[in-house]
């Protein structure tokens, strides 16, 4: 029993990003392995996890829809998807999930689950890069193609990268931070495991010159909701929880438009 | 013609930002952002005015053609009750108890 105790303990992995600890058991070591070199950085301590899934691996999940279905019944969370099935119980913390052994189905489920536990606590997930130049975070947000990737690739040796793809905004005493994910867009880099207080939230236009304007608080609110990575849409409470953050963060987080030539030169007026 | 009578849903969640009223539905989280006459008949439509009185007040305050005010006004009913986000009757309605407050 003692041995059967032991390697269940060695397939399990805390994942912690934002310092939320989430517990992910497997039976399968191979599959242990590679989430650990997945997340490399953000392994954490399996002690007090804020969630555990137990995780089987199938050759294929039951008929689920293409898009992501994400629903909550009787304090049950459910999401499905065409990779994958997960559940778990809120007040329980406990879950499980089904998907086939690849890396790309656990990474969605990490990001919804995430998203609905920052929705609850006044932050968000934005698909934007954000870095920390001088001990202060910025987001660059914008659709594909604004220049996430290469707002990232041109960052000087003295900016720490926090991701190229998804941010982790949740807030703090006086205004919001910005948390490292190992959501890696294009760039295919996982970002520095660190956080600081967030200091603009830039979003990205590429131009023929590097500017920043303002922009109205307006339309702040209606890019921010735009870029906010929100799974929970028929769930009124988090649907009125996300609203009232997005005006709160417009009004305490500087919002601006930057515009930008690809070249390094736009890192000159960051930080 | 039978007068109307428009109401806000409970089921939103909305703020007035810079004059722009902007609402989210609470069921399946569709944003609108409200122009200046569009905010002005979101904010008088308290379930108890006749639109034709909300109509009104419009012609009053933006000096529109009376008729042109009805069919925006109309229209726009139509619009966004079809979201589910503004109630529409012939009698008047009373409105339920948002689900949460905004402010």
């Amino acid at each position: 029993m003692t041995t059967s105790t032991a390697e269940i303990r060695r397939h399990e992995i805390a994942i912690e990003i934002g310092g939320v600890p989430l517990l992910l058991r497997t039976c399968d070591a191979a599959f242990r392995n590679l989430l650990e070199e997945r997340y490399t950085g953000f392994v954490g301590a399996s002690r007090n996890p804020r969630l555990q899934f137990d995780i089987d691996l199938v050759d294929s999940v039951e008929s689920a829809p293409d898009e992501v279905e994400v629903t909550k019944h009787l304090g049950l969370w459910s999401l499905r998807r065409a990779d994958f099935r997960a559940e778990w119980d809120a007040a329980a913390g406990k879950g499980r999930i089904r998907q086939s052994a690849n890396p790309y189905s656990i990474d969605s489920v990490l990001r919804i689950v995430h998203s609905l536990i920052l929705a609850q606590e006044g932050g968000f997930l934005l698909h934007s890069a954000s870095a920390i130049r001088n001990g202060c975070a910025f987001l660059f947000s914008g659709v594909s193609g604004a220049g996430k990737t290469t707002i990232s690739r041109l960052a000087p040796s003295d900016v720490t990268l926090l991701t190229d793809e998804v941010s982790y905004v949740r807030p703090r005493a006086h205004g919001y931070e910005a948390c490292g994910t190992p959501f890696a867009g294009e760039l295919a880099r996982v970002g520095e495991n660190c956080s600081a207080p967030l200091s603009t939230l830039f979003f990205l236009e590429q131009g023929s010159e590097n500017c920043v304007a303002p922009i109205h608080p307006s339309d702040a609110v209606r890019s921010l909701l735009r870029n906010i990575l929100f799974f929970a849409e028929g769930d009124p409470e988090l649907v009125h929880l996300l609203f009232r953050t997005v005006f709160h963060f417009v009004e305490r987080v500087p919002v601006r438009k930057l515009t930008f030539l690809p070249d390094s030169r736009v890192w000159d007026l960051i930080g | 013609m039978n007068e109307k009578y428009i109401a806000r849903s409970s089921e939103i969640a909305a703020r007035l930002l810079g004059g722009e009223m902007m609402i989210m539905s609470a069921v399946d989280s569709t944003f609108f952002s409200l122009n200046e006459v569009g905010t002005m008949i979101w904010q008088a439509a308290d379930g108890r005015t006749p639109l034709s009185e909300i109509i009104r007040q419009m012609c009053d305050h933006f000096d529109v053609d009376p008729e042109i005010a009805r069919q925006d006004a109309e229209q726009f009913v139509t619009e966004l009750s079809q979201y589910s986000i503004l109630l529409v009757s012939d009698a008047p309605i009373e409105i339920p108890v948002p689900m949460s407050a905004s402010r």
